[in-house]
C-alpha cells in the first residue's frame, strides 16, 4: 500500500503550519507501511480542528459528537475485532468533555488506538483555556490568564491501566508514524499523546521544538513503570517515545462466547428462546 | 366472594422475600389454571423498609390490573401487618406468624417461626410457611406448591428446606378453611401459560428481534433488563455490558450498530436524558438504534422505586433539530415483546431511532401471558454491492432509506458523520446539499406514518364514550371496563409519529375520555396537536402509583351522569 492510498483527495482546511498535518501524514504513512487495506480500518473523530482528520483519510470514519469518540470506538472493535480501529480526539474532546472514558478504557484495555491532538487550546471555537493549557495563560476564556493547573494526560493513562502509553510530536513525523505503528500493531488500548502547536491561537512551535527530546536517545526501558512515571512528570524537557508498554488480555478476549462470528458478522437468525422461557412458568 | 377470584396481598420489609413470595404465589395459581396478575411497590432502599406486592387470580377472566380489594394479607412482621390491615374487608384475613400478631380478629396467629427454628432453616425462611399456610387454606395444590418453590431456588438443599417449609405451612393451613375468604377451584391447563413481567418480556422482545449488542448503565426500574440479558449473554452469544455511564452505553450502541451489530439500550429517563446528545447522533448518521425508557417519576431523581408516565412530550422532542424517529408504547408484556421486536426491526428498516416507552408497573408487574409467538428479525436495506456504483452511505432514494454497508464490506468504505454531509458522508454546508440531505431524512416518514397508522392504535369495547390511553395505564382501564358500559377504549400503542387518522377514525364522534398517569395530560396534548380535538374530560395521577381501576370507574361514571 502506498500513502496515498490512503489520501481522500480532498484539500485539508487547517491554518498554514498546523499540527495536524504533520499527524495526517504519520497515520497515512503507518497505515501504508503496516500494508492496511482502508475498507479493514475506521477512525473515530471528535469535535474539533482535528476531527476533520475523518474527511482527508481515505478509511471508513465515524465524525461523532464532542467527547464520545472512546466509547463510540469501543464499540465498533467490539462488534467486528476484525477491523483495526484508531480514534482521534482533541484536548478538548479528549481531557475536557470527554475525560470520563479516558480511565475506563484504558483499563478495559479494548484493542484500539487512540491518538490526542494537544495543542493546549480550543482551535476551532476560536482560543480557549483546555485541561492542557499551562497555568497563567491568557486566552479567549482566560483574559485575565489561566487559574487552573494543566492536567498530566499521560500519568492518567499510566495510572488508569493503559497497556501502551506513548508521546508524539507533530513536527517529528517520522517518529510519530513509528509510535502509530507500534500503537495499531500493539495488542490492546494504546495511548498516543501528540503534542502539536496552534499556530493561531497557541504557537508553541519553537518551544516544544526546544524541549522535546527523543526517549530512545537517552536510553529508557518501556516495560519499567517506575521510569515511565518519572518521565511523564518531567518539565524542563519533554520526552516522546513509547512510555510504557505491557501485554495484558484485550476486553473483547472476555467476549470470547459472542465472537464466532462476531455480532457485526453474524448472519440474522431468529434466536431459539424456548430455553430462557422456562423461568416464566 | 364472587367468581372464586382471589385478592392476596404480601408485605414485609426488604430483603425478607416479599417479591419472591409474591412471584411463588401467582406461578402457584398460573399452573392451577388461573389468570394471575402480580405487582408490587418498594422504597429504593436494599433493608428495612416496608415493601408490598398483590397477587390477584381469577379463574374465569383475564387479570388486567390490581383493584384495591384485600382478600388475604400475608404479612412477614409486624410492621406489615400494622401497615397493611387497613387494606383488608371485613370478611379478609391476615396471616402472620404469633409473635406478630395484634387482637384484630381477622389476624391468625400461626407457628411459622417455630416451624422454621424445627426444620434448621433461616430466620427469613418464614415467608415460605405463610405462602404454605395460604396455599392449605385456600385449598390450593400441595405438589404444585411444592414444585414452584424447588423451582424458584438454585441449590438443591436449599430447594428442599423450602419444600419442606410450605408443605409444614400447607398442613397447618388446611385446618384454616373454615375462615378462608376465598376457595380455590383448580382448573387445570395454564401449561403453556407464562407468568411474564414488562422488562423480561422487552428483553425476549429485543431479543427476537436480532440483539447482538446490549449496554446499559444501572437505573431503576430499567435495571432486571440488564439483568437479564446480562445472565443469558453466553447461551445466546451476544455481547451485553455495563459501561461508565449512559453516554458510554447509548455511544458503544451505536458504534456497535455502525458496524453492523444490532444494539440496543435501556435506562430511565435521568439516563434518557444523558443519551439525548446520542439520539440526535443516532439520526443524524441514520445509524440504527433502539433506546428503551421505563419511566418513573420526574423531574430529576423523583421516585426510583414508583411508575409515571411522564416523558412522553420528552422523548418525543428530545435533541435539538429536526428528525423522524418512532415512539411506541407497550402496555402489557405480551405488547412488551411484540413491540421490542418491532422496535428492532424498525429501527434497521428506516434507520432511525426508535423510542419503546415503558413504566415501572408495567415493567415489574407480570401478567399470565399465552405462549409467545414466534418472531422474526428483519434485516432492512443492506448494500449488497448492487448497481455498480461507488458506495455512498446517504445515497439519496425514492424512499429516503440509503442502503446500509457495514466497514469491512470489500471494495466499500462507510464514512458516518455527525455533521451535515454530502451523500459520501463528507461534511457540507452547501445550502442544497443540506436540503437535500433534510428531505431525504425526512423523506422515510411518511412510510412510517402508513404503519403508524396500520397498527398504531387498538381498540376495546365500543360506546358514547371514548376513553384514550398509553401504555400500562391501558390494562387499568381495560380491568375497569368490567364494570363500564357504553365506553369505546383506544390504545394508542405508536405516540410518534401519531397515528392521527385512525386515532380519529376510532374516537368518532364519541365523547373524548383521557387517562394517563401523568398531571397535565401529555397524550391529550399530542390529540389537541394532531386531531385538533379539545378532550371532553382528563383523569391523570402523579403521586407515584398507578391508576385504580376503581378512580376510573367513579371518573368516567361521574363523566356520563353530568351529561
Amino acid at each position: 500500500m502506498e500513502e496515498r492510498a490512503f489520501d481522500t483527495g480532498r484539500r485539508p482546511v487547517w491554518c498554514p503550519g498546523c499540527g495536524n498535518y504533520g499527524i495526517l501524514i504519520a497515520v497515512r504513512r503507518a497505515l501504508a507501511e503496516l500494508g492496511l487495506r482502508p475498507e479493514e480500518v475506521v477512525v473515530v473523530t471528535g469535535i474539533g480542528c482535528h476531527g476533520r482528520i475523518s474527511d482527508y483519510l481515505k478509511v471508513n470514519a465515524f465524525h461523532t459528537i464532542h467527547g464520545r469518540v472512546l466509547p463510540l470506538a469501543t464499540g465498533i472493535k467490539l462488534a467486528n475485532p476484525r477491523l483495526t480501529v484508531i480514534g482521534h480526539a482533541g484536548d478538548g474532546d479528549a481531557y475536557a468533555i470527554g475525560l470520563g472514558h479516558l480511565p475506563h478504557a484504558a483499563r478495559r484495555n479494548v484493542d484500539i488506538t487512540y491518538i490526542v491532538h494537544d495543542n493546549m487550546v480550543f482551535g476551532l471555537t476560536t482560543g480557549q483555556v483546555t485541561p492542557t493549557t499551562p497555568l497563567g495563560v491568557r486566552t479567549k476564556s482566560t483574559p485575565f490568564g489561566n487559574p487552573e493547573r494543566p492536567l498530566n494526560p499521560l500519568l492518567l493513562a499510566l495510572a488508569s491501566g493503559a497497556t501502551f502509553v506513548a508521546r508524539g510530536f507533530s513536527g517529528d513525523v517520522e517518529h510519530l508514524k513509528e509510535l502509530v505503528k507500534q500503537g495499531i500493531r500493539h495488542k490492546g488500548f494504546a495511548f498516543i499523546e501528540v503534542l502539536q502547536p496552534c499556530v493561531t491561537f497557541f504557537n508553541t512551535y519553537k518551544e516544544l521544538k526546544e524541549k522535546v527530546y527523543r526517549l530512545e536517545d537517552e536510553g529508557h526501558d518501556p516495560t519499567d513503570f517506575e521510569a515511565a512515571l518519572r518521565l511523564a512528570q518531567r518539565e524542563d524537557r519533554l520526552p516522546i517515545g513509547v512510555f510504557y508498554k505491557v501485554e495484558r488480555p484485550t476486553f473483547e478476549e472476555a467476549f470470547a462466547h459472542a465472537m464466532n462470528p462476531p455480532p457485526a458478522l453474524r448472519r440474522l437468525a431468529p434466536p431459539d428462546l424456548s430455553r430462557l422461557l422456562e423461568s416464566f412458568r | 366472594m364472587d367468581s372464586g377470584e382471589v385478592y392476596v396481598l404480601v408485605a414485609g420489609p426488604a430483603g425478607a422475600g416479599v417479591f419472591a413470595s409474591s412471584v411463588i404465589i401467582g406461578k402457584v395459581l398460573l399452573r392451577q389454571g388461573y389468570h394471575v396478575f402480580v405487582t408490587n411497590e418498594y422504597p429504593s432502599l436494599i433493608r428495612g423498609g416496608q415493601q408490598w406486592a398483590l397477587v390477584v387470580a381469577s379463574p374465569s377472566r383475564p387479570v388486567y390490573s390490581h383493584r384495591r380489594r384485600v382478600d388475604v394479607l400475608v404479612a412477614l412482621d409486624r410492621g406489615a401487618l400494622l401497615s397493611n390491615i387497613g387494606r383488608l374487608h371485613e370478611r379478609a384475613v391476615a396471616l402472620c406468624d404469633a409473635a406478630d400478631a395484634t387482637g384484630d380478629p381477622r389476624v391468625i396467629a400461626l407457628p411459622a417461626r417455630d416451624v422454621v427454628r424445627e426444620e434448621g432453616g433461616p430466620p427469613v425462611a418464614v415467608n415460605t410457611v405463610l405462602v404454605g399456610v395460604l396455599f392449605g387454606m385456600l385449598g390450593g395444590d400441595l405438589e404444585t406448591l411444592k414444585g414452584v418453590v424447588r423451582r424458584q431456588f438454585r441449590s438443591r438443599e436449599v430447594a428442599e428446606l423450602n419444600a419442606r417449609l410450605a408443605e409444614r405451612g400447607f398442613h397447618l393451613g388446611l385446618q384454616l378453611q373454615g375462615k378462608a375468604p376465598a376457595r380455590l377451584a383448580p382448573r387445570g391447563g395454564g401449561g403453556d401459560e407464562l407468568l411474564l413481567d414488562g422488562n423480561s418480556a422487552l428483553a425476549l422482545g429485543l431479543l427476537a428481534g436480532g440483539l447482538t449488542f446490549f449496554a446499559a448503565y444501572p437505573m431503576t426500574p430499567a435495571s432486571p433488563i440488564l439483568h437479564f440479558l446480562a445472565e443469558v449473554q453466553r447461551d445466546l452469544g451476544i455481547i451485553v455490558f455495563q459501561p461508565e455511564s449512559e453516554l458510554a452505553a447509548i455511544n458503544m450502541a451505536i458504534g456497535a450498530a455502525y458496524a453492523g451489530a444490532r444494539a440496543a439500550v435501556a435506562t430511565s429517563g435521568g439516563g434518557f436524558s444523558l443519551m439525548v446528545e446520542a439520539l440526535g447522533q443516532a439520526a443524524m448518521t441514520e445509524t440504527p438504534i433502539v433506546v428503551v425508557n421505563v419511566q418513573r417519576p420526574g423531574p430529576s431523581t423523583g421516585m426510583p422505586t414508583h411508575t409515571a408516565q411522564g416523558d412522553l412530550r420528552f422523548v418525543i422532542h428530545a435533541s435539538q433539530g429536526e428528525f423522524p424517529r418512532i415512539v411506541l408504547a407497550p402496555s402489557n408484556p405480551r405488547e412488551a415483546y411484540e413491540l421490542g421486536c418491532r422496535a428492532m426491526n424498525l429501527a434497521w428498516k428506516y434507520q432511525v431511532p426508535v423510542i419503546v416507552l415503558m413504566d415501572k408497573f408495567l415493567a415489574e408487574s407480570y401478567w399470565s401471558t399465552e405462549a409467545l409467538p414466534p418472531l422474526r428479525p428483519e434485516e432492512g436495506s443492506v448494500w449488497r454491492g448492487e448497481g455498480g456504483e461507488p458506495y455512498a452511505r446517504y445515497r439519496i432514494t425514492d424512499t429516503g432509506v440509503s442502503p446500509i454497508a457495514f466497514p469491512g464490506t470489500p471494495g466499500v468504505l462507510v464514512y458516518a458523520n455527525t455533521s451535515e454531509h454530502d451523500e459520501y458522508g463528507f461534511g457540507t454546508i452547501d445550502p442544497k446539499t443540506v436540503r437535500a440531505m433534510q428531505e431525504k431524512r425526512f423523506r422515510k416518514l411518511s412510510a412510517i406514518q402508513r404503519e403508524a397508522e396500520s397498527e398504531g392504535v387498538k381498540t376495546y369495547g365500543d360506546g358514547a364514550i371514548a376513553i384514550a390511553t398509553w401504555g400500562s395505564t391501558t390494562m387499568v382501564v381495560r380491568e375497569a371496563l368490567r364494570e363500564l358500559e357504553g365506553v369505546k377504549l383506544v390504545q394508542v400503542v405508536w405516540l410518534e409519529p401519531f397515528p392521527r387518522e385512525s386515532f380519529a377514525r376510532e374516537v368518532g364522534a364519541r365523547r373524548l375520555l383521557i387517562v394517563e398517569n401523568n398531571m397535565r395530560g401529555q397524550l391529550a396534548s399530542l390529540v389537541r396537536e394532531h386531531v385538533l380535538r379539545e378532550p371532553e374530560g382528563f383523569l391523570g395521577r402523579y403521586d407515584g402509583r398507578p391508576l385504580d381501576p376503581e378512580e376510573v370507574v367513579e371518573f368516567v361514571k361521574g363523566f356520563a351522569a353530568r351529561g
